[in-house]
């Protein structure tokens, strides 16, 4: 029966097709129910492509399709992504009188050349200005383990839709930290892939020096099974890279004996709630992971980024602050009016530190493989806290959620987000690999789940 | 009544890049900009060479 498939992984669902145990259709039509039915529980949805999965259902279906490597498998991305015949809202009120979209994000055609089928886009925060998951025109995306909670942000679809059993596989964009942030609290498993590996273009940019897309799913294997997918060159991203595909896929169950583990200190080791260190503890513990080093800089290299982020961001918009400035979420307005004032030395200044900075983090790769770190400082706020309390400081929350994972989308390098299952809530723990070695955060997440350390809990939703 | 330094550089920024900003925005804008120009305070006090390029698109 179709319905057994709805906490399935993307991995078993396309086993399942290729064995003729289900067919797409099914599959589909269950998705599609299940959105049906959450969805106004969860508002994880603004849009459903209901006729084109049929299609493409019914495609992979007749056409012997079926033993592709995501056969069947339901999937939805971030509304910043383009998909042919809707406009590409990115969270927004300004864009959705937006003509359609003429093609398909990249990212999309080649799930769906390998099999998958999109059933959807998914609720945002504005213009990805945002770690909440909150939307003030669409209203927020809820936390599947206690609606009365954020998904986080800005993809907080993605976690939402992924955490509470709508679809096994979504998409994201990471500009600092919003693959990561809600996978942290939605409890589920994020890629940021290497700046560059992945391709932009097709979707609505943030900020292009530190814009990344990637997956979310419920298992490292389909985190795996959707990056290889994925990868390639395309030079219509200017970021994207001339790089051959390198499948992560064979390479999981190489395990980890060999690679030097170690935590992050300092910066990471402050400000955090004692979930975030002691979810980083356990995963440290089962890892053999003793040795703490210092990533230099790390304060540094989020204010910089925050400076990247909101200058780069008003030069996006600034045509829309001129003209439609009320039709924007004022927290996002006044962020980005604020952001077109900074003056043009400071921003170089910024840019200039990241180069240094780059040079002495990727330098830690030498004496180590992976680096842990916490993904967030606390579990999901609830719905419209403003502020929380940071080692007995009141911070705001929204720019906050951000301060583990800034430093590390600040020069690229790749991260998966796993779940510590903790009780009430869940929360994530960044592995930061050296670029390109998407493979060992990987292959550390797979260990990770095997030993138990490290899953998605179904939330009754 | 003089507004502070950083009110009258809202003002003139905004005159000067045609944005509109409206009265009942201005205290969150200069909240943001304070915040902003303190963190960048932060970052341009690290001394670095000159040789030091910048790094607009990250490429290993």
């Amino acid at each position: 029966m179709a319905d057994d498939f709805s906490w399935a992984s993307s991995s078993d669902i396309a086993h399942a097709v290729a064995s003729g145990q289900a067919s797409a259709a099914s599959v589909t039509e269950a998705a599609l129910a299940r959105i049906g039915k959450l969805n106004p529980v969860l508002n994880a949805f603004t849009a459903v492509t209901a006729e084109r999965a049929r299609a493409q259902a019914a495609k992979i279906d007749a056409s012997g399709k079926s033993k592709l490597p995501l056969a069947g498998v339901p999937f939805a991305v971030k509304n910043l992504f383009d998909i042919a015949g809707i406009p590409t809202v990115a969270g927004s009120k300004i864009n959705r009188s937006h003509p359609p979209a003429k093609k398909d994000s990249p990212l999309i055609a080649r799930l769906e050349a390998a099999g998958a089928v999109l059933v959807g886009a998914l609720n945002m925060g504005e213009y990805a200005y945002d770690f909440t998951g909150e939307n003030v025109h669409d209203g927020a995306s809820r936390n599947p383990h206690d609606i009365t909670r954020m998904s986080g942000g800005s993809s907080g679809g993605s976690g939402t839709a992924v955490g509470g059993g709508m679809v096994p596989l979504a998409l994201g964009s990471d500009t600092n930290g919003s693959i990561r942030v809600p996978s942290s609290l939605c409890g589920i498993f994020g890629l940021k892939p290497t700046y560059g590996r992945l391709s932009r273009a097709h979707s609505f940019p943030f900020v292009a020096s530190l814009d990344h897309l990637g997956p979310f799913a419920r298992t490292t294997r389909d985190l795996a099974l959707s990056y290889d997918a994925m990868q390639g060159p395309d030079p219509e991203d200017a970021a994207c890279v001339d790089r051959g595909i390198e499948p992560v896929l064979p390479l999981l169950e190489k395990g980890i004996d060999g690679l030097r583990i170690v935590t992050a200190g300092g910066y990471f080791r402050k400000g955090g709630a004692r979930e975030a260190h002691d979810a980083l503890d356990l995963v440290a513990k089962a890892l053999g992971a003793r040795e703490e080093i210092e990533i230099p800089e790390a304060a540094r290299a989020r204010a910089a980024a925050y400076i990247i982020t909101c200058t780069e961001g008003a030069a996006l918009h600034l045509d829309r602050l001129r003209n439609q400035a009320t039709e924007f979420d004022p927290a996002v307005r006044d962020r980005l009016l604020a952001g077109a004032m900074v003056p043009s030395t400071l921003v170089v200044k910024a840019q200039i530190f990241r180069r240094w900075y780059r040079d002495h983090v990727v330098a830690l790769f030498k004496s180590c493989d992976a680096i842990l770190a916490p993904a967030t400082p606390v579990t999901a706020p609830k719905l419209g806290q403003v502020n929380f309390m940071l080692d007995g400081v009141e911070l705001p929350v929204r720019p906050n959620m951000g301060i583990y994972t800034q430093p590390i989308s600040f020069i690229g390098l790749p991260v998966a987000a796993v779940p510590v299952p903790l009780k009430p809530l869940p929360i994530g723990v960044q592995i930061i690999c050296a670029p390109w070695r998407e493979d060992i955060a990987l292959r550390i997440a797979f260990a990770l789940e095997k030993m138990g350390v490290c899953a998605t809990t179904q939330p009754k939703v | 009544m003089a507004g502070s330094p950083l009110d009258d550089y809202i003002a003139a920024a905004a005159r000067a890049l045609d944005l509109p900003i409206e009265a009942s925005w201005m205290a969150a804008v200069k909240a943001n900009l304070e915040v902003t120009l303190r963190l960048a305070t932060v970052v341009a006090d690290f001394e670095l060479p000159d040789t030091t390029e910048p790094a607009p698109i990250y490429k290993v």
